[in-house]
């Protein structure tokens, strides 16, 4: 175990070092004089060589690089060129909010995928197996953003069950909070339960096609508890491993559905940030997607080891 | 994958080349004919929108403005009056070329990186494999929004996006089979006959993995379509008053009143992904029985 978690993690501080590259030097090529962000078009040339020194925006770009990233590493990560508010402030209200989206996302997506998954394949080829595979492959094509104005036309609009868009804290007001949350949430857990759906089908065809399913099928087990307690105990370890790969989709899909619903969270303010030319909000979310992306797939090869022991070697 | 087998035992009567056997499994497997008739409508629709298009996407007619779907307007009118219908038509064209120059360039580009990353090895492999990660750690979408954020909002620009966003993928699986290429018998054999890395690469090695690399890149069309209207619906994609499918639905979305404005080009989008992904799967299974069938 140790060594599986010391080998990725010598793997991971690399890949992590260049990530940081990337994005500084995608963010300082972004187009456009960033003083002119925060001073406006009025300020005169001595304003803007102030407001530069004060935003760390001199000197040339390899020293800037190793300020931002020791900065970074300590936990600053500058201020907005639009509020001047830290990033690790906005970050920190912004970032809730996906991960509400994105917890509601997946447990969309498991209630629905995995039974469905296993309805199909212990049916397979008839009628069940061929109903949820079409859904699924529907699920798999549809947009995020079109089937999140579908929810908005036929839920919000149409039958006025939910608020079309907006976000209430929880704490203000939970149900409210919970009303809000259903139909983005519904956008990415009905797309991602489809593919929770066709990786719990062929994992479990796989394992069900296995001896020692047989073996408990040939003792008398009855066929529930073969199924659920045999099969689907040992599929699911590829399940949980696509799952946790498919992290980053779910950072995709939020960046649009929070867009579409006007939720407060990271991707939205990564859209935002990208359209004011305020690159310090942009670094900041993206780089909170990417670390987060990594760390997500560290802890699912660790929880793939400690599902399958197996794997441990 | 003709390189693959030896001269000698050729069959007495010419077999279909692999390319006609791997074309005919697609073509009968009921997703690939499904997505073939799609795609081959989106196409139809695309190319022949100057003549076949009931209305010009662009010109305004202040006096049917937002009209539901009718026999004058099959799919309804938008904001300004123009007809949806046309403008899904002209949008096709516009989504399919970006789709196809983007996987072509990430195809190539890509390739490229993967044998020269797998043939080298060492220290080079190692960079531009470690390189290839860190892009990967990034959602597609994340990647391509900020890049067009850099070049700024236009088509050129989104086909350069995706293509980036796709060519770690690439390039990944290229490496791998040429690691694994570069231990088979008669790659060693070429190289003992003196023939030359450039050689190799091109006569020996690319054909055997053109084959998964087709296949790969039929799966990658549906992400790139979705990343493009997705981009589109930002507002970074083809500018008004181009038409575009994604910037239709979010333009849509505003008049929710009138649901055929982004009810249509939203199915549009969901068809062609949809054919994309069928092709795609359909041109899996039909290399993966072929392998076997040969390795029998």
């Amino acid at each position: 175990m140790r060594r599986v978690l010391t080998g990725r993690l010598a793997q991971m501080l690399p890949v992590m070092l260049i990530v940081t590259v990337v994005i500084f030097a995608l963010t300082n090529l972004l187009p456009g004089d960033p003083t002119v962000t925060i001073l406006g078009e009025q300020a005169t040339a001595e304003q803007r060589a102030r407001a530069r020194a004060d935003f760390g925006l001199d000197g040339p770009i390899p020293v800037r690089y190793v300020t931002w990233l020791a900065r970074a590493a300590q936990g600053d990560l500058g201020r907005s060129l639009r509020s001047n508010e830290p990033v690790v402030h906005m970050l920190r209200s912004r970032v809730p909010v996906t991960l509400e989206l994105a917890t509601f996302s997946i447990l969309i997506a498991v209630l629905i995928g995995l039974p469905a998954g296993v309805l199909s394949a212990r049916f397979r080829g008839g009628w069940v197996d061929v109903v949820v595979t079409v859904i699924s492959l529907c699920g798999m094509a549809v947009p995020y953003f079109w089937l999140g104005v579908l929810l908005i036309l036929a839920l919000a609009v149409g039958l006025g069950l939910f608020p079309p868009s907006g976000y209430v804290a929880f704490s203000l007001d939970p149900l409210g909070n919970l009303r809000h949350i259903v139909l983005p949430a519904l956008t990415i857990g009905l797309s991602f339960a489809a593919l929770v759906m066709r990786q719990t089908r062929a994992a479990m065809l796989q394992v069900l096609s296995q001896d020692y399913i047989r073996t408990a099928r040939a003792k008398g087990l009855r066929e529930r508890r073969v199924v659920m307690h045999h099969g689907l105990r040992n599929a699911l370890i590829p399940v949980v491993t696509v799952i946790g790969l498919q992290i980053g989709g779910l950072f995709g899909g939020a960046v649009v559905t929070e867009t579409v619903f006007a939720l407060p969270g990271l991707g939205r303010m990564l859209v935002e940030g990208i359209f004011q030319r305020d690159f310090p909000a942009v670094q900041g979310a993206v780089l909170f997607i990417v670390t987060a992306v990594l760390v997500v797939n560290l802890l699912t090869d660790l929880l793939y080891a400690v599902l399958d022991p197996r794997v441990k070697s | 994958m003709s390189a693959a087998l030896p001269q000698a035992s050729a069959p007495p009567r010419p077999a279909a080349s692999p390319m006609r056997v791997f074309l005919r499994r697609v073509v009968r497997s009921w997703q690939g004919a499904c997505g073939l008739v799609i795609l081959t409508l989106v196409l139809t629709a695309a190319l022949s929108a100057p003549w076949s298009a009931p209305w010009s996407p662009i010109e305004v007619d202040v006096e049917r403005i937002t009209e539901g779907p009718s026999w004058l307007h099959l799919f309804g009118t938008d904001e300004i009056g123009r007809d949806v219908l046309s403008r899904v038509m002209y949008g096709a064209g516009v989504s399919l070329q970006v789709v196809v120059l983007a996987v072509a360039m990430a195809l190539l580009v890509g390739s490229i990186i993967g044998m020269v990353a797998g043939w080298c090895g060492g220290w080079v492999e190692m960079l531009i494999m470690r390189i290839m990660d860190a892009l990967m750690a990034f959602p597609l979408l994340v990647l391509a929004l900020t890049i067009v954020a850099i070049l700024g909002p236009d088509l050129m620009n989104v086909t350069f996006a995706i293509a980036t966003t796709k060519v770690p993928g690439f390039a990944r699986l290229v490496r791998a089979e040429v690691l694994t290429l570069r231990q088979v018998d008669f790659i060693k054999a070429a190289r003992s006959a003196g023939a030359s890395d450039l050689r190799i690469l091109a006569r020996h090695i690319w054909p055997n993995v053109s084959g998964n690399v087709i296949v790969y890149a039929s799966l990658s069309a549906s992400q790139a379509l979705i990343t493009e209207s997705a981009l589109s619906f930002l507002g970074l994609g083809a500018q008004p008053p181009d038409p575009s499918w994604g910037y239709m639905v979010a333009t849509g979305m505003e008049y929710p009143s009138s649901w055929w404005m982004s009810v249509f080009p939203g199915l549009a989008i969901f068809l062609t992904v949809l054919a994309f992904n069928f092709l795609g799967d359909a041109a899996r299974d039909a290399l993966d029985s072929r392998l076997l069938h040969k390795d029998t």
